[in-house]
């Protein structure tokens, strides 16, 4: 009998939906060659990746600009959603009282509030910074609320009954416990953090060197250059899956061995 | 040597009523003395677990008195195995120590022991989900046994087990109650169950539960499945059945 059975097995790019990315693209170089669309109407994927090799040097910064709002929101939420989580789970009062609010920001969709945000606050960049905080908030905030509430109540009581401190609860038993819900909430807020920072950057329609990729997507369309604006897209898109794979990563890692959300169908 | 017969555990008239006005137990008066095992018997819902919790100090009585002796080191076994499903089987029986305070290092030896008391020593680093329904509950064991407990407690811990894997740990729990001279209260739905393991057995009444019985099973080792075939063991068997469905009619 072995002791530890076999880790879950790595997971390999799956075949399917390669397959089905693969065939897309081709259907679209076909349709564009075929009917001969001018690439300002509908570029062809192999135009949209020449235009995005050359252009890659003017889109790099705007790049590198998003990726640190995106980041520095979901830092941000992080440390706000789960301090707030930790004050709820302690307080239903608290939580009673203040969990409307969280809902209200959570509801009101960020390009309505996100001119107001930029009329009051100064700089852009702390402005897009607080658009796409509020974004990547809720998911964390709520995700957390439930995975501390979550913990066994037979461990609970084993943790009472074996003299617990508060610490070594909330160490060894409530942190563990929310977990899986807190790295749910993460890898939907990492997406959520790059929308907001997106979407707040087009509310603010800023130019200048210290922009992201929205705003190279807008000049782009100004100047009806549509294999640029592709190309700046398929950037958004790549950090948006790579902000999915680390956290999914993330999740198997710390989740691998013990929960049922990381083991492998049978 | 009145000193020994006092007894380790004692109810004094407790009561417990919830605070949604249910009241589980009224009246209940037993005592545990060092070295018996007691078989607590009632069928499901007649308080047998509340009062088991009450003995844990998980609750306090609404009325009379729990009292355990002073500093006496207790281990709880629950119905469900209870386990960390984060933390494999070595740190799922350390949980206790590292609850009081006791360094990894320093305990290693005294958490390798509880495990190969119940057969698990191949298993240290297996994860709860990676073992079978009755390893769980070998575990969970072990667990109330880092402590070296002298008062152990137990809610029908193997209820959810099937009838062979049962009988194992029933046996299994018989030798450590022998070996390491503990003192077992056992809570239990099965008048078969109790009878085969205890030297005396409770029978409670309908909610609120209190005692409306007392049988000692004055049968000595080995339990066996001799005993188990043994005239007397049924007499037992008749005697607790009956006094059952009295407290329950």
């Amino acid at each position: 009998m072995s002791a530890t059975p076999p880790r879950a097995p790595r997971r390999a790019l799956p075949l399917a939906p390669t397959a089905v990315v693969l065939c897309a693209l081709l259907a679209w170089e076909a349709v564009v060659r075929i009917n001969g669309i001018a690439p300002y109407i509908l570029p062809a994927p192999t135009r949209v990746a020449t235009t995005l090799w050359h252009d890659l040097p003017s889109l790099l910064p705007s790049l590198w600009f998003t990726l640190r709002i995106t980041a520095g929101a979901l830092l941000l939420a992080v440390a706000g959603g789960v301090a707030l989580a930790s004050v709820f789970a302690l307080s239903r009062r608290v939580e009673a009282a203040l969990f409307p609010l969280a809902i209200v920001l959570q509801v009101t969709p960020i390009v309505a509030i996100a001119p107001l945000i930029l009329i009051y606050v100064e700089s852009t960049t702390v402005a897009l910074l607080l658009c796409a905080f509020i974004v990547a908030f809720f998911p964390i905030l709520a995700n957390t609320v439930v995975g501390l509430r979550s913990a066994d109540r037979g461990l609970r009581d084993l943790f009472t009954l074996y003299g617990a401190s508060r610490w070594q609860r909330l160490r060894l038993l409530l942190v563990p416990s929310a977990l899986p819900y807190f790295l749910a909430g993460l890898r939907i807020a990492g997406g959520l953090a790059l929308v907001g920072a997106v979407v707040a950057e087009f509310a603010a329609g800023a130019a200048g060197h210290e922009t992201g990729l929205a705003s190279r997507i807008l000049e782009a369309a100004f100047r009806t250059e549509i294999p640029r604006m592709f190309a700046a897209l398929v950037l958004v898109s790549a950090v948006g899956i790579a902000i999915f794979a680390v956290f999914d990563a993330l999740s198997r890692w710390l989740l691998g061995r013990w929960h049922d959300s990381e083991l492998p169908p049978r | 040597m009145t000193e020994a017969r006092a007894p380790l555990l004692s109810f004094r008239d407790a009561g417990l009523r919830w605070p949604n006005g249910v009241q589980a137990l009224s009246g209940l008066t037993l005592q545990v003395e060092p070295g018996e095992f007691l078989g607590l018997l009632g069928p499901s819902g007649c308080g047998k677990s509340t009062a088991l919790r009450l003995a844990a100090g998980l609750e306090r009585p609404t009325s009379g008195r729990v009292d355990r002796v002073e500093g006496v080191r207790l281990g709880v076994v629950f119905q469900e195995p209870t386990l960390m499903p984060w933390a494999d089987v070595f740190d799922n029986v350390r949980l206790p120590l590292r609850l009081a305070g006791r360094r990894s290092v320093e305990v290693h030896d005294q958490v390798m022991s509880a495990i190969e008391r119940v057969g698990l020593a191949e298993f240290v680093h297996a994860y709860p989900r990676e073992l079978s329904g009755g390893m769980r509950m070998r575990v969970s064991i072990a667990r109330a046994l880092v402590v070296r407990p002298a008062l152990l407690l137990l809610d029908e811990p193997f209820a959810a087990l099937d009838e062979i894997t049962r009988g194992r740990l029933d046996d299994d729990l018989r030798r450590l109650w022998r070996e390491e001279r503990l003192t077992v209260v056992f809570v239990t739905h099965s008048v078969y169950e109790s009878v085969y393991l205890s030297t005396r057995v409770a029978v409670m009444s309908q909610r609120p539960g209190r005692i409306v019985a007392e049988v000692d099973v004055d049968a000595p080792d080995p339990r066996d499945d001799a005993f188990r075939a043994s005239p007397r063991y049924a007499q037992w068997c008749l005697s607790l059945s009956a006094a059952l469905r009295e407290a329950h009619r």
